[in-house]
């Protein structure tokens, strides 16, 4: 595993560290509001947290460049859809399922988009968004364009056809996408090392003609580096990867999870690992980061949230009849 | 006029939209070098090349999938399932993906593409490729199903569907893949949406689509002998469906048979039936008949797989419970 050296200083500027700091620190505090509106029963069904895995998506997201690059993700979406510089006002209305959500109320937790910031989704069926993330892929090299796809998945996607059949088709025709694999140890409830024949998720690669590598994704600086290597590949080489992002969710695999599967001891343990500590302390060490700067952060952060959930409250219900709308074009 | 093969008016609808939209491509297994399992891209891939005509893998699920991210993206797929028998591989892409992106995204996505390939029974296959599969589309809103029978609706209904901005799903038959017809060489688009009227008459309205237009044409010249005046409307779109030119022809004959070549339960031509029977109670002198294949698996041989299927004979017998003969 590509572990970062905790003791080098890194050679990125204090703004970009901040940036991905706060970048975490808004997906934690958006989430664990999210989590508490719902426990109020202002939001319902199926809602995945993404607590825990902040560096991924922010890493990430820093990696690219938004004006010609893309993401499309799965159901714990809320983090890259936030990533992706989409509102936090219309992202917390969707999960109310206001009129004003980005979805106008229709797609909810699971199906946040944002078509102007690139952000193809958020995606419920398992995988099966691999093929359409490798789909934007064969666009961007139809049109002859530069950009790349970050498609997002968990660990459990990678056991489905549509993940094996997309990786080959990228691998045939050398598509511009890269393929991350959050690696959150438990597909809902189960431990992926019960159900995967390999459990170097990275090494299913192989079969596809494309590197694969295992990435710290508790790590946000790693996250960006190593990102930024594979989308570097396929713009000067045409060539597409799989990364594993090793991870841990400190939440249930979605709210209405009891999480018996796992100790407290193990979720403890892992909660030593948190990203944001772990760039928080290394900034701190580095002298790039006062306490007092965390802590005016973690207020905007707050802020931002509170907004959200005003906008949200505040914001109309969908008149009955604009469910009859966008069936069709 | 020309009179060309189903197959070859499709080949022209695909050709001629690619060559006005560079957005157009054909994508599926063996429709580049092998110019189609069932040749109806022949040429093609030596006109525009790999880039445009795309040979795949054994992959449904993984190429229909890229079509409709491609879609979503911009692109304007034409998506070849070699039959509808393989396309149940990819049902999940079509049904929650392609149908429901528009939707779920609060109208920011639209997939302009088109699934299309053979559906329905053929000859001595068995079950597995030989089914019409009609129903488990036509059920799906967001999506639009097409039927073409004749060389003429197949060229005209597909460029429409290939210019149309919704996932578009068109249903041809192998057994009407070599059928000849007459197509214009100017240039003629064919509405989705629009029921075709292929035989008009006074005194029974007989509602069909696809392949078995054909079949239901043939009862229709056997009643005429008999003096009986039928009347042959052929939906060409399941979905939507044009329901005014149904109520508009039972309204005018007062009996109807429905006929649908897919099994009868949950099925178009039930529901179809039930419209006849809901729309057009007060102007209905019997009730609404509904002519389908039998209600099992289909047989391999040949006397059995005929015998499951509708026929004239079946369609006659139907005509003869409406008009009380």
């Amino acid at each position: 595993m590509a572990k970062s050296d905790a003791k080098k200083k890194t050679q990125y500027g204090p703004e970009f560290l901040k940036g991905l700091l706060e970048g975490m620190l808004l997906i934690r505090r958006f989430e664990e509001k999210a989590a508490q509106m719902y426990g109020l029963r202002k939001i319902g069904g199926f809602c995945h947290i993404y607590i825990g895995q902040e560096a991924i998506a922010v890493g990430a997201a820093a990696a690219i460049d938004p004006a010609r690059d893309y993401i499309m993700t799965a159901y714990r979406d809320h983090g890259h859809a936030l990533a992706a510089s989409m509102d936090p006002k219309v992202v917390m209305a969707e999960l109310y399922g206001k009129i004003t959500g980005c979805s106008r109320g229709k797609g909810g937790s699971m199906h946040l988009f944002d078509v102007e910031r690139h952000f193809y989704g958020g995606h419920g069926i398992v995988g099966a968004h691999i093929p359409l993330a490798t789909g934007v892929a064969l666009k961007i090299k139809y049109r002859g364009e530069k950009g790349v796809i970050l498609c997002f998945f968990g660990d459990g996607a990678v056991h489905q056809g549509s993940f094996h059949e997309a990786l080959n088709m990228a691998g045939v025709w050398k598509l511009p996408v890269v393929y991350i694999c959050e690696n959150n140890w438990y597909g809902m409830g189960t431990d992926y090392r019960r159900v995967s024949a390999v459990h170097d998720l990275s090494s299913l690669a192989s079969s596809y003609n494309m590197p694969g590598k295992q990435v710290d994704g508790m790590d946000a600086i790693a996250v960006f580096e190593n990102i930024k290597e594979a989308v570097a590949a396929v713009r000067t080489e045409s060539q597409p990867s799989l990364l594993e992002l090793r991870t841990y969710r400190y939440m249930g695999h979605s709210m209405s999870d009891p999480g018996t599967y796992r100790t407290k001891e193990e979720i403890l343990k892992q909660k030593e690992q948190d990203p944001i500590l772990i760039l928080k302390n290394k900034m701190t060490a580095d002298g790039v980061l006062a306490e007092d700067d965390y802590q005016q952060m973690d207020k905007r952060c707050k802020q931002a949230v509170a907004e959200a959930v005003d906008f949200a409250e505040a914001s109309e219900m969908p008149a009955i009849e604009t469910m009859y709308e966008d069936v069709f074009k | 006029m020309p009179v060309i093969a189903y197959r070859d008016a499709l080949n022209q609808a695909i050709d001629e939209e690619m060559a006005r939209d560079d957005r157009v491509f054909l994508i599926g297994e063996e429709v580049a070098l092998y110019n189609g399992a069932y040749k109806v891209s022949r040429g093609l891939h030596d006109k525009y090349g790999d880039r445009r005509v795309i040979d795949t893998p054994i992959s449904e699920e993984g190429f229909t999938g890229i079509g409709i991210g491609a879609a979503m993206a911009g692109l304007r797929p034409i998506v070849e399932w070699m039959t509808f028998n393989f396309s149940i591989q990819a049902l999940d892409q079509v049904i929650n993906n392609a149908a429901k992106m528009r939707y779920m995204s609060g109208g920011q996505f639209s997939v302009p593409i088109v699934f299309r390939g053979p559906n329905g029974p053929a000859e001595w296959l068995s079950s597995q490729h030989s089914q019409a599969l009609d129903a488990i589309y036509s059920h799906v809103p967001g999506l639009k199903v097409i039927s073409a029978a004749t060389p003429y609706d197949a060229k005209g209904l597909l460029k429409s569907a290939i210019r149309d901005d919704n996932p578009v799903v068109m249903m041809e038959a192998e057994l009407l893949y070599g059928a000849k017809g007459d197509v214009p060489t100017d240039e003629y688009l064919i509405p989705l949406g629009k029921a075709d009227i292929k035989r008009p008459g006074r005194e029974v309205t007989l509602i069909t689509f696809g392949k078995v237009v054909h079949m239901v044409l043939a009862a229709a010249e056997a009643l005429a002998q008999d003096g009986i005046d039928a009347e042959v409307i052929d939906l060409r779109s399941l979905r939507p469906l044009d329901e005014a030119a149904i109520v508009a022809s039972v309204a005018k004959t007062s009996r109807c048979i429905v006929i649908d070549e897919g099994w009868p339960i949950a099925s178009v031509g039930a529901y179809v039936a039930w419209l006849v029977s809901h729309r057009c109670f007060d102007r209905l002198d019997a009730q609404v008949e509904l002519v389908t294949s039998e209600d099992i698996p289909m047989p391999y041989n040949h006397q059995l797989e005929l015998a499951a299927q509708p026929s004239v004979d079946k369609i006659l017998a139907a005509v003869e419970k409406v008009l009380y003969l």
